[in-house]
Formats: structure tokens, C-alpha cells, sequence
């Protein structure tokens, strides 16, 4: 057979970790823009506590276990898991929170397993769910859209202050769309849809333009190849479909139409910059099919039927726990071999 | 009807798991958790053992104690007929599978003490349970357990190569790693 030959020397892919990393974090700036402009500059404010925290943190951590500090911080990865922390927090969450938060990430969801790499489980999830178990109350207390909040989107000095003094500040909060779907009992859609403003157009007002951000921003990501399409896609379209399954028109039991739950929550946040993590995933393109698929199973059963308005990180801690079993029986054949992995004769 | 039993078994498997939320069988899930083979063989048997001993624990419980007023010896009379039926599944699994039974070794014996197939046989007493319901309770406990047996083994094979900090090699980050399973576990809370 005749194989294409190509001699040294070879062009070097620019592709290192470091730049993957500074490509992930632009890519979240889409979806930044739209929750500063949605929800005022909160999210900002615990992106750069949270990445201050995780810097020390892993420099801390970096030095108990004598490794090379510049290497290591120099790949960013300690400013990503903050980031996606901080998108993911409630905006205007108190100093101590993020600390934990970060913390419990950095330390025992990263380097107790031996830093870069070799974590089992996303970090930020870790940090995330932990922080939901301890502080329900903290946790779930989301700041007023722009547009309906009557005491206007507060600034950046308001969320320094929400931040680091929170008693002295009172940030409007309202339940989110996935709250008021999970109680409602009575209305019709329909109903709910109008007497609610933070419903927007599709799905939350505010959300499903976040959401709309972090999809472009996780576009961007698979043009510039940082992952493949098939966890991320298999778990909009595992989600979709139980959606329009489970879809009854609109009735006061309904769950919300496939594209309420697309647009709503952390959706498209979870499946481009959650679910695609080299790391924890599982690794063949067929698992990667198995493990976007069935996380999108869990956050739409969750979502309707469980305790929890949304549920993006148990699920990814769930197939994160599973992962390795999903590669263990989806291991593509090597090249040369047959299926049952007898060398072809 | 249908809806109850799935319930039962969701519920069992999921939303109260023994291992990962009612701290159950503690002992199995850490130890036998090395290796996948292992895994699997230990939790075909406890599977065996535990939708088995729930059943004759049930038939036990209410045509031998109840009836003659002795409901106060159900524990001590549990653990006998637990280790009745592990000596059982000893017995078939030593003559089915050589081969299973050498890399279960110490283990199969190990299902006696097995806190979970004991807290089933007690939980079905206390739940009052019926005959179809104690069986598929102690199933989807059985199930519940291998299925984080499994995924726990298949995790731990991948923890093994991992550049883990010498204080916290072994059985250590597997116990952090069973803290934090748990918690994710948590998200089931209010599925049933």
C-alpha cells in the first residue's frame, strides 16, 4: 500500500496548551459580553477575584509538590478553571464563596489527582458543586436581569462591593426561568411566559442571549479545531430530543419546549466549554458520542424530575466518574487490526 | 403498579445509593475496586447474594420470627442466613467459574460482611416491604452498588498511572474520589 512519505524537517503545530488555553478563554468573551450587559459587571468581578485565588492556589500547590512554577502557571489552566468558575457562579457572590470555590477546584479537584492532565473530574464542576451542596441559599440567589430590574444593572464599583463587603450592598435578585418552570404547579406556559418578565423571547431574558454568546464562542472554538463536535453536539441533540419527547404544547405539567431548554441555564455554556474538557472526557470520538449523549440525558432528567433547577455540573461530574468505563468499551481498533484485535493476517 | 416498582428500583439504584449516599459496603467498593475484571466478578456475586438473601431474609422474617414473637432476633438471624447464601454462591461459583473464584479469592467471603446486603435485609423489614417488593429492592440495591463498583474500578485503573502526590497515593485519593462521586450523586436528590 502506498502511504504518502514526508521527510523531516516538519512545520511544529503552534497548537501548545498554553495557547489552547488563551484560545478558550477568548472564546468565552462572547458570552461574557452578554451576561456584564444582562446581569451588570458580577461575573467580571468573580472571574478576576476567582483567578487571583486560582494563581495562588496553584502556586501554593505547585511548590508543596516542587514542580517548576513558571512552566506550570505559564499554561493558564489554573485562569481557565477560575473563569469558567466565575461564569458560573451567581454574579455579585461574596468574596469567601469564590475563595472556596477556587480553592476546592484548584487544590483538591486538580493536584491531589497531580495537577494538568491527570484530574478525573472538572475542576470547576468540582468547585461548583461543591459550593451548591454547602451554600444552597448563596448559590441560587441570581441578580436581576437588565430591562426589569427596577434599581438598574449595577456597576462595576457595585460589584466590587457586592463582592468583598456583601452586607453593605443590596443587589436586586429574582428567581430565574428554570426556578419558575420547576415551581410552577398551575399556569399554562403561556401564563407564565407573561407574568413573569424574566422570560424573554425563547427562553430567559438575559440567558438566551448568554447562551446565544457561549454557542458562538463554541463555534469559534471547533473552527479553530481546540475540540471535536461529537460531545457537544451528541448532548444538544440527546437533550433536544427528550425535549420534544417529553414537549406536550405548553400544559402547566410541561417541562419547556427543546428550544427553552437549549437557550436556558447553562446549556450551551456547559456543552462547549464544560462537556469538551480533553481531560476528563472520554477520548475516542465514539465515547465522546456516548458521554455528550448521556450527560445531555441527566440534565434534562434532573432538570424535570429532579430536586435541582439545572444541572450541568452534577451531570458532567456523573459521566466524568463514567468516563473511564466508556473508553474502556469504546476503544476505536488500531490501525492494521481487526475488531476482535487479532492482527489482520 | 409497574410505576411503583420502577420507583423502587430508581430509587435504589440511583437517588439512595448504598454506596455513594447511604455509605453502605464501604468495605467491597474500596477494596475489590483495583481492577475491572475484579469488579465485575465481585459485582455479579454480590448481585447474586443480595437480591437472594433479601428474599429468604423477607420469607424468614415473616414465616419464622414473626409468627413465633421472635422479631427481636431478626439481626443476629440475618447474618445467618446471609452467610448461608454467600456459602451457597461460594459453592456455585467455585464449581461454575475456577477461575473467578481464584480472583475473588478472599473476597466472596468478604460478602458476609458486606454491611449493605445486611442493611437491605433490615431496611425491607423497616419499609415493610412484600415479598415482590423486598426482591426488587434488594436488586436494585445489588445494582445500585455494582454499577459504582464498576465505574469506581474503571476510574481507579486510570488513577494508578496518575502523577498522584505520595501522601495521597492509593487508597486515599480513591476515598477522595468516592467523596467526591457522592457529591454529584447528590443531584439525583428528589428524582423519586
Amino acid at each position: 500500500m502506498a502511504l504518502m512519505r514526508i521527510t523531516s524537517p516538519h512545520a511544529h503545530g503552534p497548537l501548545t496548551t498554553a495557547a489552547v488555553m488563551r484560545t478558550v478563554l477568548l472564546a468565552t468573551l462572547p458570552g461574557l459580553v452578554a451576561l456584564t450587559y444582562f446581569f451588570g459587571f458580577g461575573t467580571l468581578v468573580n472571574i478576576l477575584w476567582g483567578g487571583v485565588v486560582a494563581v495562588v492556589c496553584e502556586a501554593t500547590a505547585l511548590r508543596l509538590r516542587k514542580r517548576p512554577l513558571g512552566f506550570y502557571l505559564n499554561d493558564a489552566s489554573a485562569l481557565v478553571t477560575a473563569t469558567l468558575l466565575g461564569i458560573a457562579l451567581p454574579p455579585y457572590a461574596p468574596w469567601w464563596l469564590i475563595i472556596v470555590g477556587v480553592a476546592f477546584a484548584i487544590l483538591i479537584g486538580k493536584h491531589l489527582y497531580g495537577g494538568m492532565g491527570y484530574n478525573p473530574f472538572n475542576p470547576a464542576m468540582v468547585g461548583y458543586v461543591v459550593l451548591l451542596i454547602s451554600f444552597p441559599l448563596e448559590m441560587t440567589t441570581w441578580a436581576a436581569p437588565a430591562g426589569i430590574n427596577p434599581t438598574g444593572t449595577p456597576g462595576l464599583l457595585q460589584a466590587l462591593q457586592a463582592c468583598f463587603t456583601p452586607a453593605s450592598i443590596d443587589v436586586t435578585t429574582m428567581a430565574t426561568p428554570l426556578d419558575l418552570l420547576k415551581q410552577n404547579q398551575s399556569l399554562l406556559l403561556e401564563d407564565l411566559w407573561v407574568q413573569n418578565p424574566q422570560f424573554g423571547r425563547w427562553a430567559g431574558l438575559g440567558w438566551e442571549w448568554a447562551n446565544i454568546g457561549f454557542l458562538a464562542g463554541g463555534i469559534w472554538l471547533l473552527y479553530k479545531r481546540i475540540f471535536t463536535w461529537h460531545a457537544p453536539v451528541a448532548m444538544l441533540v440527546s437533550m433536544t430530543l427528550l425535549a420534544a419527547l417529553f414537549y406536550d404544547g405548553g400544559s402547566s405539567a410541561s417541562a419547556g419546549s427543546p428550544l427553552f431548554h437549549l437557550l436556558s441555564g447553562a446549556t450551551m455554556f456547559g456543552a462547549f466549554f464544560i462537556v469538551t474538557d480533553p481531560v476528563t472526557s472520554a477520548v475516542s470520538n465514539r465515547g465522546r458520542l456516548v458521554y455528550g449523549a448521556a450527560i445531555g440525558v441527566l440534565v434534562f432528567v434532573i432538570r424535570v424530575w429532579g430536586d435541582y433547577p439545572d444541572a450541568i455540573a452534577f451531570s458532567v461530574l456523573i459521566m466524568n466518574f463514567a468516563a473511564p468505563f466508556v473508553d474502556y468499551y469504546t476503544q476505536p481498533v488500531t490501525y492494521g487490526h481487526r475488531k476482535d484485535g487479532d492482527p489482520e493476517s | 403498579m409497574l410505576a411503583d416498582y420502577s420507583i423502587l428500583l430508581i430509587g435504589a439504584i440511583l437517588v439512595n445509593n448504598f454506596v455513594l449516599v447511604q455509605f453502605l459496603g464501604l468495605c467491597p467498593f474500596m477494596g475489590v475496586s483495583n481492577k475491572l475484571e475484579t469488579a465485575m466478578g465481585m459485582s455479579m456475586a454480590t448481585t447474586f447474594v443480595l437480591t437472594l438473601a433479601s428474599a429468604c431474609s423477607y420469607l424468614t422474617y415473616n414465616y419464622l420470627l414473626e409468627p413465633l414473637g421472635l422479631a427481636y432476633l431478626k439481626t443476629i438471624s440475618f447474618i445467618l442466613v446471609i452467610a448461608v447464601v454467600v456459602q451457597f454462591t461460594e459453592m456455585v461459583v467455585r464449581k461454575s467459574s475456577p477461575l473467578l473464584h481464584r480472583v475473588l479469592g478472599v473476597y466472596l467471603p468478604l460478602i458476609t460482611t458486606n454491611c449493605a446486603v445486611l442493611g437491605v435485609a433490615l431496611l425491607n423489614i423497616n419499609r415493610e416491604h412484600n415479598f415482590l417488593q423486598s426482591l426488587f429492592y434488594g436488586f436494585g440495591a445489588a445494582a445500585g452498588f455494582s454499577l459504582v463498583l464498576v465505574l469506581f474500578a474503571a476510574m481507579r485503573e486510570r488513577l494508578a498511572v496518575a502523577d498522584v502526590p505520595l501522601p495521597f497515593q492509593g487508597p486515599a485519593i480513591g476515598m477522595i474520589t468516592a467523596g467526591l462521586m457522592s457529591l454529584a450523586f447528590m443531584g439525583f436528590a428528589g428524582l423519586v
